[in-house]
């Protein structure tokens, strides 16, 4: 029980990217997995040369990729979004991007497990009788305090505000002189660096291997759906239930069905309430 | 009338064709090669069907290509079927699951339909593993029926394929004429406005689901007894779902000209490189030319054609 | 009416013309060659899950044709080795082996690596006659009882019970003697066997379940499943599992704080070099099962010292395993097999090339080795090692002898076991 609230705060930092960029911004990013694997590729690398503690790397990495979502977006701006064909070629788009990083990534490094080593793996507290894991205890206060992070940009800052703007009606923040691509970009650029930082996290929890996205691509939306779009909140709610509903499933039903709940999860949400818990 | 004619004579011309090579004997390796190509012809129009003409995008395509599979191995076990009650069977199942998937997620938008297929995917898949009959996760190994005088069942199982490609092609442009082709059309460039016209759009995309995951399992039905060995992770293999993809985007998917050039294209391609170059950088190239295509010329090459030709 | 005509027309031209090029590009598949070396062609998994193994095996079975070509080859003709990528994906396995047999004109064929790329490989060896060396598969013969079909795995004729048997014999033979089991594994194909295995040979050694459940082999975390365990407090903890699963396992013991009497047994990916220098000191006490290691008892086979200089001289370069000390010994035996069975038959026929195979007894890299029933091992010879004194994450510690001490079978045994589990943690 207590490993699925910890498993839930890290599952909510994996989705945080998603929930801005597909929450938000209505952007159905479905590469979003792969570029956490491309995080978790960074700071393997960074560990394993230069003993970096993955985290660090996570946070190092967040301008590259930045800079890395500003661009993708750009590209899926001028290709699709201008054009006004956004739904199936963009799909597309990212699906192809998602594949691409996968096998580029199997290409350079292979397709053997990789780990990482840093001074908190393996170590536990003994918290009134339940023993914690600093390996997954560390990431979950991490996810937290990105979520909290996330929240407090969106609702203070200039940037911020003008997200959730543009999410809810582009004409009338145009009309207020802030330009709705330029945001765009900001939004999508935050969203994949938050892929760096969770990236990080994912390795430190787990051996990843090229294909570990598959398994978050479902996970991620249905985090964001349950949730509802565009309610970070809503996201961290939604990212904890299926922490616990998949530990829970792991300890009494036996592990083999609690990936195929999350997914079920995620076809309920759709068919019985598509707005999510908190949605608009 | 006489259009149709001209069809069903041209159809039935390149099944006859298929027939004389397989008779022929020439080369076994062409028999081979040649299965998994047309398996992507069948593959590559039945996705485009619900993706090129009604513009709702199907990741899940592994799931009904296995469950086609899966029933097959299913009847195989059971009941020691043929082949063609295995491949009706097969189609009817993932029919059903195209229906069933269409009525749950369609009156939704077409992104959360995309999204639900690919947990249809995991969630088949799972189902499948902790299934013992079929094998579960461990596979089963298929034993081959004694075939028909062809020198060898796989150059039979070829010369299935090319049937079910024609009929798979038959279907796909008979829809593609009618006025269920026109509708999809038009709920594929604006689904409010179809709706507002009258086009009944719930309809047509659950015919559409269902019409796709039925060829889809008629692909799958035949894979247990060209690969005799049938396991989840092979059967459920991402491949699917990207070439099912590629190739009709690659080739055009306003027609069914498109998926056709793109298997025909993509599959060779594929086929060769798998006995030359390393395969993953195959599939690495497949992912580019994928996104090159959607970036710079969505309409395949049969809009590059067509724009060649001036239309 | 004519445009419709036309554009018909077109389209038939398009379609023509792409077949006409996939023609013409496949007869560039279709060169001749000449009929001087003898060729010996496979699938192999280069690429995909089950690569880290594959590329190892290829490369043993690289220094194999060397060694062979520098003694003036096979019947006085040097031998080449034709083989393909089958990404670890069985739908391959059938073109593969066609372009093998019917293009290439291969002379010998053997496998793919692992059960899933054997198993297509059968129909196509009976339906031709050939004889097949297999590499690494479980029961692939079980089903259709093929006679030219032999495997190099050390199994035995008991294939499912094989990885557990040594384990469970060790359990049952300490003193005081262990009671409760629990088993648990992934859901995959090699786990589900080993643990049938495993549920059989409990009933025989008399020990009771406790716990028995599987997993998902996409599961994150292993700590509610590790849990479980601990609270039935069994003295015998059983794992089948490939290695994320093993590495999670034994991370999430160390962290809950699972100690049973004696642990270990089916765990996958322990053997791989980069496995051993992570995981360090937590596998100290671990008993597992193996088919090679650098004990005295085992170095003594003709050869083997050379091939594995050899092979570690190569390995770095070729990116793989930097030890080799699980399966390329084995991986070499295969051919080794296939070649001193050419030589001593003087033929390339396949049918005299597995009469001979099946009534021989051969010296191998990896000793003697003598095949039966279905073509596995006559007798069965899967290693139980136990790691003992490995500390922290150094790779030489592991090259030389004493720290994964072999227990079973008793005529390999090289040390003794630390029982309990608890016992070697220190």
């Amino acid at each position: 029980m207590v490993a699925g609230l910890l498993l839930g705060g890290f599952y909510a930092a994996v989705s945080l990217g998603i929930s801005l960029i597909f929450g938000l911004l209505d952007i159905a990013n479905i590469a979003q997995p792969a570029f956490v694997i491309l995080g978790s590729y960074a700071a393997y690398v960074m560990n394993s040369s230069f003993g970096l503690d993955p985290i660090l790397t996570g946070l190092l990495f967040t301008p590259a990729f930045y800079v890395l979502g500003a661009v993708v977006y750009r590209v899926y701006y001028a290709s699709f979004e201008r054009r006004g064909e956004e739904s199936l070629r963009g799909l597309v788009f990212f699906f192809g991007v998602l594949f691409i990083i996968e096998v580029s990534l199997s290409l350079k490094y292979g397709v053997d497990y990789r780990l990482v080593e840093a001074a908190y793996i393996g170590k536990s507290i003994d918290v009134g009788g339940v023993g914690i894991a600093f390996r997954l205890l560390v990431p979950c206060l991490v996810g937290l305090a990105m979520t909290l992070a996330l929240h407090l940009f969106l609702s203070r800052t200039f940037y911020g505000r003008a997200i959730m703007a543009v999410s809810q009606d582009r004409l009338a923040l145009r009309l207020m002189g802030a330009n709705p691509v330029q945001i765009k970009t900001i939004a999508f650029g935050v969203g994949i660096a938050a892929a760096s930082l969770a990236g990080a996290l994912l390795i430190t929890i787990a051996p990843v291997v090229p294909s570990t996205d598959r398994d978050y691509i479902g996970r991620m939306f249905a985090i964001t759906v349950l949730g509802g779009m565009g309610s970070i909140g809503g996201a961290l709610a939604a990212a904890v239930i299926l922490g616990v509903t998949e530990s829970l499933m792991a300890t009494f039903f036996g592990p083999s069905w609690s990936l195929a709940v999350s997914f079920g999860i995620l076809l309920v949400a759709l068919a019985v309430r598509p707005a999510g818990l908190f949605g608009r | 009338m006489r259009r149709t004619g001209g069809v069903l004579l041209v159809g039935l011309a390149v099944v006859a064709a298929g027939v004389a090579l397989a008779m022929l004997r020439v080369n076994p390796y062409v028999y081979f090669a040649g299965y998994v190509i047309l398996q992507y012809v069948v593959i590559a129009t039945a996705w485009n069907i619900l993706g090129g003409y009604a513009g709702y995008v199907n990741f899940g395509t592994p799931a009904f290509f296995a469950l086609g599979a899966y029933t097959a191995v299913f009847l195989i076990q059971s009941t020691r079927a043929p082949l063609p009650v295995l491949i009706l069977a097969g189609g009817l199942v993932s029919g059903l699951l195209g229906l069933g998937i269409g009525y749950l997620t369609l009156r939704l938008r077409g992104v959360f339909f995309s999204i639900a297929t690919l947990a249809l995917s995991i969630v088949l898949q799972t189902m499948i593993i902790n299934w013992e009959y079929v094998g579960g996760s461990r596979g089963l190994s298929v034993i081959r029926p004694s075939g028909p005088p062809f020198g060898g069942y796989v150059t039979f199982l070829f010369t299935v394929m090319v049937l079910l490609s024609v009929v798979a092609v038959t279907v796909a442009r008979f829809i593609e004429r009618s006025w269920v082709g026109r509708g999809l059309a038009a709920l594929r460039d604006n689904e409010e406005a179809a709706e507002c016209m009258g086009v009944p759009t719930l309809r047509l995309k659950l015919f559409a689901t269902t019409v796709s995951g039925f060829l889809l399992g008629v692909a799958g039905a035949p894979f247990p007894y060209y690969v005799t060995f049938v396991e989840p992770t092979s059967a459920f293999n991402l491949d699917y779902a990207v070439n099912a993809l590629a190739m009709p985007m690659i080739g055009g998917t306003t027609s069914w000209v498109g998926p056709v050039i793109g298997a025909v294209l993509l599959g060779t391609a594929q086929q060769l490189a798998t006995v030359t170059i390393s395969s993953e950088m195959n599939l690495f190239i497949v992912g580019v030319v994928l996104v090159a295509f959607v970036v710079l010329a969505p309409e395949g090459i049969l809009g590059l054609v067509r724009r060649l030709r001036g239309r | 009416m004519k445009r419709h005509w036309k554009q018909g027309l077109w389209n038939c031209a398009l379609i023509g013309a792409l077949v006409g090029v996939f023609v013409l590009a496949s007869g560039g598949v279709f060169v001749a060659r000449g009929a001087d070396p003898i060729r010996i062609g496979f699938g192999m998994a280069l690429t995909g899950g089950l690569s880290a193994n594959g590329k190892p095996a290829l490369l043993a079975v690289q220094i194999w044709k060397d060694d062979v070509n520098k003694r003036g080859g096979l019947l006085g003709r040097p031998v080449e080795l034709v083989y393909y990528d089958d990404q670890t994906n069985p739908a391959t396995v059938p073109g593969i082996y066609a372009k093998l047999l019917d293009v290439d004109k291969v002379d010998l064929i053997i496998s793919g690596y692992g059960t899933n790329l054997i198993a297509p490989l059968m129909p196509i060896a009976i339906e031709r006659k050939l004889t097949i060396m297999g590499m690494f598969g479980l029961a692939n013969n079980e089903k259709y009882q093929y006679q030219n079909y032999f495997q190099i795995q050390p199994a035995g004729p008991d294939p499912q019970t094989s990885t557990a048997i040594g384990f469970f014999e060790l359990a049952g033979k300490q003193n005081p003697r262990p009671q409760t089991v629990a088993i648990v594994g992934a859901d995959a194909e090699y786990p589900q066997n080993a643990l049938v295995g495993a549920r059989e040979l409990i009933k025989k050694f008399g020990f009771k379940t406790v716990y028995d459940k599987t997993y998902p082999p996409s599961t994150v975390d292993y700590t509610p499943i590790v849990r479980s365990i601990k609270a039935t407090n069994a003295d015998i903890v059983f794992v089948a599992s490939y290695p994320p699963d093993s590495v999670g396992m034994l991370r999430a013991a160390q962290e809950v704080g699972l100690q049973p009497k004696i642990f270990g047994g089916g765990m996958v990916g322990l053997q791989f070099t980069s496995v051993m220098t992570s995981m360090g000191p937590m596998l100290n006490g671990i008993v597992n099962y193996d088919f090679w290691a650098p004990e005295a008892t085992m170095l003594a086979f003709p050869g083997i010292k050379e091939f594995l200089k050899e092979y570690q001289a190569r390995a770095e370069k070729a990116g793989v395993d930097p030890l080799g000390y699980y399966l390329p010994p084995y991986s070499y035996s295969l051919v080794q097999i296939l070649g001193q069975a050419v030589e001593a038959t003087q033929s390339l026929d396949q049918q005299k090339l597995a009469d001979h195979i099946r009534a021989t007894e051969f010296n191998t890299l990896v000793g003697k080795v003598k095949f039966g029933k279905n073509g596995e091992w006559a007798k069965g010879r899967t290693l139980m090692v136990q790691y003992q004194k490995v500390h922290g994450t150094g790779i030489d510690q592991f090259r030389g002898p004493g720290k994964k001490v072999v227990l079973y079978p008793e005529e390999f045994k090289s040390g003794a076991i630390i029982y309990p589990y608890a016992a070697a943690k220190n």
